[in-house]
């Protein structure tokens, strides 16, 4: 168990110090190492943002039906909820400033909003959320339970509101066909519920390895929120594929059969969404199998995000427009680069690190919850 | 009569006496002899008599210093028939200046906004770069400025025209360090520091085959008035609802 550590801690490292290498380059070559370009202009880390995002609103929401919900077995894990809800929003933030053509300018969204943009209204509404975070832990920390249970009746909507518009953020673009459909805010929701689910589900198996009955509820969480966002998938890629004869098409079997087929039926398909769903099948209150799958189906829907945000963009909006002009900008194919890897190992390596000094310096789990045969050896 | 009716030519051109770019010059004084909110610049763009030379798109690069990966007026190309019936159609694409503009609504910070006389314009200074506007163009008419040169991998380095200020929006601005525009959301803005000091836009003072016209379109003596009372006006997209203020003569 200890080499398991240590691995883990050197892995860590690297993946801090390479990430620490990527912010550099940011810091000091602007957006020049990066692979988007003027056509696709969004990549890897606003997928990343989308996805931090969904992990923060999941872990919320997770946190508040269960206290609201009362759901006994699962409440131990209210303040880990928070905290990776708090963690996941820093980190998402912390993207999309990176993303920022000019980062010194991030706070003018407060000082000068245009109240008809999404992106606007989120900027809004994760400083709301943020602020609603701090009060939960001093009301947590002060034991005042009503104002607890009302600040999470309070957050439930918010916390559906911010993915929500996330996605809204997208699908209000009538320009992108893929995007623009009432759909993706569902998605989004929903993508929260699923991504942030199974990170919990993957944690409680670190925290209580042995409590049965909130390990066996976690895995049928996941694989009733797994099957969930199968069934919207479905109803996204076979409703315009049916007759094979609509605009979307060829967008739809890109995602399916193109260059990055793998992302979808490999990454998530497979990884995050089949083996997570035998495993937890397989065994049902088995901390590994159970945390397994909720680390598997967590990690992988970067997948999603990616799978949402890149196929949007890579359509031309003007036919020939890809070949009026040859330009390594002014393209309609996207690949991340290794600096834009490197940087989203800086926010992955944050998270955790985050994630673990939380667990290590504030109060997340009561030790009297945890009974000495339960800790994780 | 058998056969097709083929539309009449602009009547600029039908008089030769009348150089057509004297004739915007002239129209374009009248414009700014009236208060802003009184013009209404358009650009129309005969689509038969482009050739595909791409000096519209050069005269705009050199004109704002465009840097790579930024280009304000690019000319789509597409091949229509089979050999040995075959033709080219060339569609150069400024931005539509849309009267109705999904770029403005979308800024977070309304660093993009609707000038009086119908000019979409960008605030470099309060842009954040986030390109939500560009996502948002259903013609990719905006572009982000990365801070790239072309000369950069050259043995002398970056060199000197590449650093020649631009003008746009009527602000001196050179591109170094991390300054605006680098950073920024970029696009056509019909050359208004040009038209604000009486010059045509360079797309279409450059316009070799005179396939480009410019003018005030509240104004009835103007060229471009008169081109958009044409059968064979159209714009791109129309189906986007975006309104746009660049029309196509084909």
């Amino acid at each position: 168990m200890k080499a398991t550590k240590y691995i883990l801690g050197a892995l860590w490292a690297i993946a801090f110090v390479l990430g620490l290498v990527g912010i550099y380059q940011r810091l000091t070559n602007g957006h020049m190492l990066a692979g988007y370009g003027s056509y696709v202009v969004w990549g890897l880390w606003v997928a990343a943002y989308a996805y931090f995002v969904g992990l923060s609103a999941g872990s919320f929401l997770f946190a508040a039906l269960v206290n609201v919900l009362n759901v006994q077995e699962l409440k131990p894990l209210t303040r880990a909820a928070l905290w990776t809800s708090f963690v996941s929003i820093a980190v998402a933030m912390m993207g999309v400033v990176l993303d920022l053509g000019h980062m010194g300018r991030a706070f003018s969204l407060f000082f000068r909003p245009n109240l008809s943009s999404m992106m606007a209204w989120m900027g809004i509404l994760y400083a709301v959320f943020g602020l609603l975070l701090v009060a939960l832990a001093w009301f947590i920390y002060k034991r005042n339970d009503g104002m607890v249970k009302a600040l999470f009746m309070v957050g439930i909507p918010l916390a559906v509101a911010f993915p929500g518009g996330g996605g809204a953020l997208f699908a209000t673009l009538s320009a992108k066909p893929y995007w623009h459909t009432p759909l993706t805010p569902v998605f989004f929701v929903v993508g929260a519920f699923v991504s942030g689910f199974a990170l919990l589900a993957a944690l409680a198996a670190v925290v209580w390895p042995k409590r049965t009955e909130m390990i066996r509820l976690m895995g049928r969480l996941v694989i009733a929120l797994v099957a969930i966002e199968l069934v919207l998938e479905w109803a996204e890629y076979s409703i315009p594929l049916w007759y094979g004869v609509s605009p979307e098409k060829d967008l739809l079997m890109q995602v399916l059969t193109g260059q990055y087929w793998w992302v979808f039926w490999i990454v998530h398909i497979l990884l995050g969404s089949l083996v997570p769903i035998a495993l937890i099948w397989w065994k049902p209150k088995s901390a590994v199998t159970v945390g397994t799958a909720g680390f598997l189906t967590a990690a992988t829907f970067l997948a999603v995000r990616l799978n949402i945000v890149i196929p949007g963009q890579v359509t031309p909006e003007l036919h020939g427009l890809e070949k009026a002009f040859t330009d390594h900008r002014l393209t309609f194919a996207y690949t991340p680069t290794t600096h834009e890897w490197l940087v989203m190992a800086f926010m992955v390596s944050v998270a955790f690190g985050l994630l673990w000094l939380g667990f290590r310096l504030l109060p997340l789990i009561d030790s009297k919850e945890v009974q000495p045969n339960e800790r994780a050896a | 009569m058998a056969g097709t009716q083929i539309p009449p030519l602009p009547a600029g051109a039908e008089q030769p006496d009348v150089d057509l770019l004297l004739r915007m010059s002239a129209d374009l004084r009248r414009a700014l002899a009236k208060p802003l909110n009184e013009r209404r610049w358009v650009m129309v763009i005969d689509l038969r008599k482009c050739i595909g030379c791409h000096a519209c798109t050069v005269s705009c690069i050199a004109e704002n210093k465009l840097p790579p990966g930024v280009v304000y007026r690019p000319v789509l190309e597409e091949e229509v028939g089979s050999y040995p019936h075959l033709s080219k159609i060339f569609t150069p694409r400024p931005c539509m200046q849309c009267d109705n503009p999904p770029c403005v609504p979308v800024c977070p910070v309304e660093a993009t906004y609707k000038r009086p006389d119908g000019i979409v314009e960008v605030d470099y200074d309060a842009c954040i770069g986030c390109r939500y506007c560009i996502a948002a163009c259903p013609y990719n008419a905006r572009s982000f400025d990365f801070g790239e040169f072309y000369t950069s991998d050259t043995p002398g380095g970056v060199q000197a025209y590449e650093k020649a200020p631009t003008f746009e929006y009527g602000k001196k601005r050179v591109r170094e360090h991390e300054d605006s525009p680098i950073g920024n959301a970029r696009k056509c803005h019909f050359c208004v520091h040009k038209l604000e000091e009486g010059m045509l836009p360079s797309c279409t003072s450059t316009c070799i085959g005179r396939a480009t016209f410019f003018g005030d379109a509240n104004d009835v003596e103007s060229l471009v008035h008169e081109l958009l009372g044409k059968p064979n006006v159209r714009t791109l997209k129309p189906e986007a609802g975006t309104l746009p203020r660049v029309y196509y003569l084909i």
